[in-house]
């Protein structure tokens, strides 16, 4: 680990609440562990915490983020190792405290300590524009704009985006958190009907490049229910595989973009009925 | 001596519309306070630097109580310029002098907790220089993002990417938008009617001139997606588009 070069901070974002920030988060740590880096995961939903649950760690968790901030946990105690993968970590959010909890000192140091311990920290923010998601982006050296193909989603990540380029140390630096957008919940069906934003749409509104396309899938739902993020629990699927050509984008490495399309719908509608 | 005589005769006085922000107190005024505290703590240097005049038509205040009040905001770092909305019995010489405003502009600056985009060349007062030549023009080639808003009071603002929906741009003169402007444009908000507003894609929330608006409702619908110029006749706003 200390040949490579520095530990990055992700942060994975949206502003709106519900885009798939946390499944995000699960599935591309799990995606880099994979490849060999360490990786430490960190829920900031300080009071409605999640990640615990998508990783299926919600039955060890001791200590939490708000503990170690307030000194009553060291660091390495409130880490959680995953039981498959032996280089990823959750670092929990309390599900006692709320946001006010976390304060900007406290985050500085959990993070600096984390920057000498891996090769990516990757916060998964809480929905809003309020405390705990600004204390989220506030050290990220590279962002994930979480986005679903819809006009309320795509304004939110909008808003997001002046905050990162704004509140974060980065930015207070004259430095620019290097910002990429993740399209989740994609339908290529509905796409092709009219009925979503198209990919570039999203993109001309937003104006950042494109990290990658999850197609809207029962794989993720089914892998959040067992507590395993969906690059682990099948790694074969179409939303894993799109995670997995992320995280390899996230790494530097070039990726062709695959957009989701009509034939693979025709699959799932021969293999399972989808509400739509 | 016959100089000092030449310098008397050229006093002038001259009018001038300047921005400021307005605040409105409502009763109870410790409520208020409170209020302001909480704002004033996500952005402490908000209202830094800015003329701030005082609205007191919400509340009954005696001049005691006006004092008082301008004694706590000087103590929050917020300099009052003037108030509105009292009566002369209610003023002692020693508050901030009365100001009517010629007309309530609908294009009135909402302090957003969370203003500025430091990244986008910022309001007037962190222009370049406080060398006598103001700069008339304010370019901004980063996109405005939802939220975010822009106050150029002095003059024209151009903007070289999109305007999103959320965003706002107050100009003292023109604003010119060379992607899609999707949020809110307010032109001639210095009391400038000949100020206009142009896109080259129309998707705007809200357009505004001198204070006279129109909401997307408002506006047809051929004409979104298009370039489009917008410009007040008496007190209509007139939009049409621009193709060539």
């Amino acid at each position: 680990m200390d040949k490579k070069s520095a530990a990055r901070v992700v942060v994975v974002t949206s502003g709106k609440g519900g885009v798939g920030k946390t499944t995000t988060t699960a599935a591309l740590g799990a995606a880099l562990a994979q490849g060999g880096d360490k990786v430490a995961v960190i829920d900031f939903d300080v009071g409605l915490r999640n990640l615990d649950l998508v990783l299926g760690a919600e039955r060890r968790v001791v200590f939490d983020l708000i503990n170690v901030i307030h000194g009553v946990a060291k660091l390495p105690q409130a880490l959680i190792r995953d039981k498959r993968l032996e280089t990823l970590y959750l670092l929990p959010a309390s599900q006692t405290r709320d946001k006010d909890a976390l304060t900007e000192d406290g985050v500085a140091k959990v993070i600096a300590e984390l920057r000498t311990r891996f090769d990516w920290i990757i916060c998964d923010s809480p929905a809003g524009i309020e405390r705990g998601a600004t204390l989220a982006m506030r050290h990220a050296d590279a962002a994930i704009i979480v986005t679903n193909p819809e006009v309320s989603s795509v304004r939110d990540s909008d808003r997001i985006i002046g905050l990162l380029d704004s509140k974060t140390e980065k930015a207070e630096r004259g430095e620019c958190v290097d910002k990429q957008l993740l399209i989740t919940r994609y339908h290529p069906w509905r796409a092709a009907r009219g009925e979503m934003l198209s990919i570039d749409d999203v993109l001309e509104i937003l104006s950042i490049p494109l990290l990658g396309i999850i197609p809207e899938s029962e794989e993720v739902l089914r892998a959040s229910n067992l507590g395993s993020p969906v690059t682990l629990n099948n790694a074969s699927s179409a939303p894993a595989r799109a995670y997995f050509d992320a995280a390899r984008r996230l790494t530097g490495e070039t990726v062709p973009m695959q957009v989701p399309s009509e034939s693979r719908r025709i699959l799932d509608k021969l293999f399972g009925r989808k509400a739509a | 001596m016959s100089g000092a005589l030449e310098q008397r005769k050229l006093l002038t006085f001259r009018a001038r519309t300047y921005m400021a922000f307005v605040l409105t107190p409502r009763a109870p005024i410790a409520d208020w306070l409170a209020d302001l505290d909480a704002t004033l703590e996500r952005s402490n240097r908000f209202f830094a630097g800015h003329p701030i005049a005082l609205d007191l038509s919400a509340v009954r205040l005696s001049a005691n109580g006006i004092a008082h009040l301008v004694a706590n905001l000087e103590e929050r770092g917020i300099r009052v310029l003037g108030l509105e909305g009292v009566d002369v019995s209610e003023t002692t010489t020693k508050l901030p002098p009365r100001l009517r405003s010629a007309h309530c502009a609908e294009t009135s600056v909402r302090p957003d907790p969370q203003p500025r985009p430091p990244a986008n060349p910022a309001p007037p007062s962190a222009s370049p220089a406080p060398i006598p030549k103001k700069a008339a023009s304010l370019l901004i080639d980063n996109p405005v993002r939802s939220g975010q808003s822009v106050v150029f009071p002095d003059g024209d603002v151009t903007v070289l990417g999109s305007v999103a929906s959320g965003a706002e741009i107050i100009a003292g003169g023109s604003i010119h938008v060379y992607g899609a402007l999707r949020g809110q444009a307010m032109a001639g908000a210095a009391d400038n009617p000949r100020a206009r507003i142009f896109c080259h894609r129309f998707e705007a929330e809200l357009l505004a001139i001198g204070g006279y608006y129109k909401t997307a409702d408002e506006i047809e619908d051929s004409l979104r997606s298009g370039p489009v110029q917008a410009w007040l006749e008496g007190s209509t706003l007139k939009i049409s588009a621009m193709n060539s």
